[in-house]
């Protein structure tokens, strides 16, 4: 019984140690991690930008949908994400016509 | 077999170690197949430790006694399923449950979540790898479940409190949410670590923490209806520090569940939610702590172990290095917006944010202190009930009316007028509910009648909201009201989840205040024949019988319960009486009124030799509510947690994984 928890020990030692290596015994040379240069980085802070833009806007639909937002401040409000959202697409793409924005899901 | 399960440890532990170092430098060093051997290292640990516990489980099953942890726990009478259950029923068996539910929660995280990036992702199975390192190093070197010795004839049995099927499920459920919280705190200390502390460890996160929380809250749930049913003293929270130990991680949880949509949607409080996630982690591990240290004197605390000193300098260590990490992030973390309004839906989040670490804080003081006071000065002091009762209702109740606010306020500021319009009918119903409830009597008790005013306020918000959002979706799609209620929900789920589970803390409140505000209670001797009257009932004890079970005899009254003359239940309350591990139980009857939701809760606190009995009887309004709340709280658990093809697509879109639509 000792022998063979033993054996068995030692088999999954080995299976643990073949899987661990497998990527580091691949033919060739350890490729570097993908890491965003500083202009993909800016890429995704403004993605984030926009996605709270729109996600927003959305919102502030629905809100004044339900009733939530009066008119008034919906006009207001609206404006000013508009905006926002407008600016958000600018950065990341310059060739974006504002009126855009309202189209977006 | 235990040199097997030693040696599964022994690699597990070897693997977690090399995770560790492979992966810091990997990451550090950005070198791709150094990351993925460290991430690998995590996976193999997973098989391992399931080998470990899969040896120890057919130990159990086989009453093998050569292994110390299953002569402790277990006897040869003892039933099947808690011979299995016995794997969490001692201090080495719990740690090899957190240690194999700790690495599968990181293996699957780290191949699941690979989307949200190698570099992010390379950071945080170091930091997997450092809590699975210390939990296999007490494994194998400190509370090793693998002790053997010469095979005694019998075992010992299993604490008769825990033969119970409430706790077959309640400590697994616990450690799914406790280790859980591991996820959320791995990715965010991946985040600092890597400097990349934009959203993606938030969106890497979003379900795992939601999972982690919605396990906690069932296991708390489970461990209140063990408590209520097999400890018989007709409660189900007694403020015990080790409940509150779960309890704490929870409430910080809940606090970043909310504080995190304020990120995702205005870009604010990046520091605070990096703090709250430390907090919970930091508070599931003080939570193991408090259970399997034996520090406590406590119902739960079933063990005297050596991993104290251990657990308090890992968890020193923990917090000391977030911190440490956090500080030298400040930079990265500081947002850009700022509250608008503190009329606002992000301003409620804050101020329930506000409340729930408050409410969390005061009951780690109160688990705190009296550990802190005896290390000090020697001296034994406790935190009764009337401390916790007072913080529940002083943060509570604002809280339970905060969840009915939130809901009704948009988003960056509203007006006075929008204001008055959407708050109209949910304070009138509210004020309605609560004058009603003074016409009929309730206003005995002021917490509970303001507890449930509020409930009311915040069920007419819940309605309401499902009714416009209907409404709304219908006037533009002209759907049939079902249709437009499941695409209203499917197409927000985590914000109607989120409803949901609001619900259910409504139900919470009611049960909760009802069953504490409200009840009722007789005690009394009774010789067969004799009868007591509480309420509306008349209770008339009969007699005794005793009868052989498989490792216990089970002695019970007989009691027949009258109402109005009829006679409407017979109930056996008594004990059971175990004698191999040498223990008396109490076996409590409970009749539920699944109408009112009202408990009579029968209770044989001693059996007396002339055949009397030393009887109590309780009536629980209201109290199967909360069980109820239980399972509305896993069904909105399970809308917020079901998976978004549309969101899913947006994010793809934007980590660039997806092009961006035309």
């Amino acid at each position: 019984m000792l022998t063979a928890a033993l054996v068995l020990g030692a088999l999954l030692a080995i299976a643990a140690v073949v899987f661990v290596a497998r990527p580091l015994l691949r033919g060739g040379a350890d490729e570097a991690l993908e890491t965003p240069d500083e202009a993909e980085q800016r890429r995704l802070a403004l993605a984030e930008e926009r996605d709270r833009a729109l996600a927003a806007l959305k919102e502030l639909e629905f809100d004044h949908r339900t009733g939530k937002v009066s008119d008034d401040d919906y006009r207001v409000l609206v404006g000013e994400l508009r905006r926002a959202a407008a600016n958000a697409l600018r950065a990341l793409d310059p060739g974006t016509p504002e009126g855009d924005v309202r189209d977006r899901p | 077999m235990p040199e097997l399960g030693r040696a599964a440890l022994v690699v597990c532990f070897g693997l977690a170690s090399y995770a560790v170092v492979a992966g810091f430098a990997g990451a550090h060093l950005r070198r791709r197949r150094l990351a993925l051997s460290a991430q690998n290292a995590l996976v193999a640990a997973f098989v391992s430790v399931a080998v470990a516990a899969g040896v120890l489980l057919a130990a159990l099953v086989r009453s093998d006694f050569s292994f110390t942890y299953v002569s402790s726990f277990t006897s040869r009478d003892l039933p099947l399923t808690y011979k299995i259950t016995a794997l969490w029923g001692g201090q080495e068996g719990s740690l090899l449950l957190w240690l194999l539910v700790l690495t599968g929660y990181g293996a699957a995280a780290v191949l699941l979540d690979r989307k949200a990036g190698r570099e992010l992702v390379a950071w945080v199975v170091p930091v997997l790898g450092i809590v699975a390192a210390f939990f296999s190093l007490l494994v194998v070197f400190v509370a090793s479940p693998f002790k053997t010795q010469l095979a005694p004839d019998d075992g010992l049995g299993l604490n008769t409190s825990l033969q119970s099927p409430y706790m077959q499920a309640h400590p697994p459920m616990l450690y799914l949410g406790y280790v859980g919280l591991t996820v959320p705190f791995a990715f965010a200390m991946g985040a600092l670590l890597s400097g990349r502390t934009d959203e993606r460890w938030i969106v890497a996160t979003r379900r795992w923490t939601l999972a982690a929380w919605m396990f906690l809250g069932i296991g708390q749930l489970l461990g209140a209806k063990w408590a209520y049913e097999e400890v018989g003293w007709g409660g189900y929270y007694a403020w015990d520090p080790v409940e509150n130990a779960a309890l704490m991680p929870w409430l910080a949880a809940t606090a970043f569940l909310h504080s995190v949509m304020v990120q995702e949607k205005k870009g604010m409080l990046k520091i605070w939610n990096m703090l709250l996630v430390v907090l919970a982690f930091s508070l599931s591990l003080f939570g193991t702590f408090l259970t399997r240290s034996g520090v406590l004197n406590s119902i739960h605390s079933f063990t005297e172990g050596s991993i104290g000193p251990w657990f308090l300098g890992f968890i020193c260590f923990v917090v000391a290095g977030s911190l440490l990490l956090v500080f030298r992030r400040l930079p990265l973390l500081r947002s850009r917006t700022k509250l608008e309004s503190l009329a606002s839906r992000e301003a409620t989040f804050l101020y329930n944010n506000l409340l729930l670490v408050a409410l969390c804080l005061t009951i780690l003081w109160g688990v705190t202190y009296p550990l802190l006071k005896e290390a000090l000065t020697g001296e034994s002091v406790t935190v009764g009930r009337p401390w916790y009762d007072f913080f529940l209702r002083a943060f509570g109740l604002p809280l339970l009316l905060l969840m009915g606010i939130g809901p009704l306020v948009a988003w960056r500021r509203a007006s006075v007028r929008s204001l008055a319009r959407t708050f109209l009918w949910p304070v009138a119903l509210a004020l309605v509910a609560g004058g009603s409830l003074i016409a009929a009597g309730a206003g005995s008790s002021i917490p509970g009648l303001i507890a449930y005013t509020f409930s009311a306020f915040v069920a007419a918000t819940i309605v309401l909201e499902f009714a416009r959002g209907t409404a709304a979706r219908r006037a533009l799609s002209r759907e049939p009201i079902p249709v437009a209620l499941a695409q209203l929900v499917a197409r927000n789920r985590r914000r109607y989840g989120g409803y949901v589970v609001h619900g259910a803390i409504v139900l919470l409140a009611i049960g909760i205040a009802g069953s504490s505000a409200y009840d009722t209670s007789r005690s009394a001797r009774l010789a067969p024949g004799q009868a007591l009257k509480l309420r509306d009932y008349t209770l008339v004890y009969r007699g005794l019988r005793s009868t052989q079970a498989q490792n216990a005899t089970e002695t019970r009254a007989t009691i027949d319960v009258y109402r109005g003359g009829d006679r409407i239940a017979t109930m056996h309350p008594g004990k059971n009486s175990y004698p191999v591990e040498q223990q008396v139980s109490n076996e409590v009857a409970i009749r539920s009124d699944w109408l009112t939701g009202e408990d009579l809760f029968l209770i044989t606190e001693q059996v007396n030799r002339n055949g009397t009995i030393d009887f109590k009887a309780i009536i629980n309004p209201l109290v199967n509510l909360i069980w109820l709340a239980g399972i509305v709280f896993l069904l909105g658990s399970l809308v917020a947690l079901w998976p978004d093809a549309r969101e899913e697509r947006r994010l793809a879109v934007r980590y660039g994984r997806l092009p961006q639509e035309a």
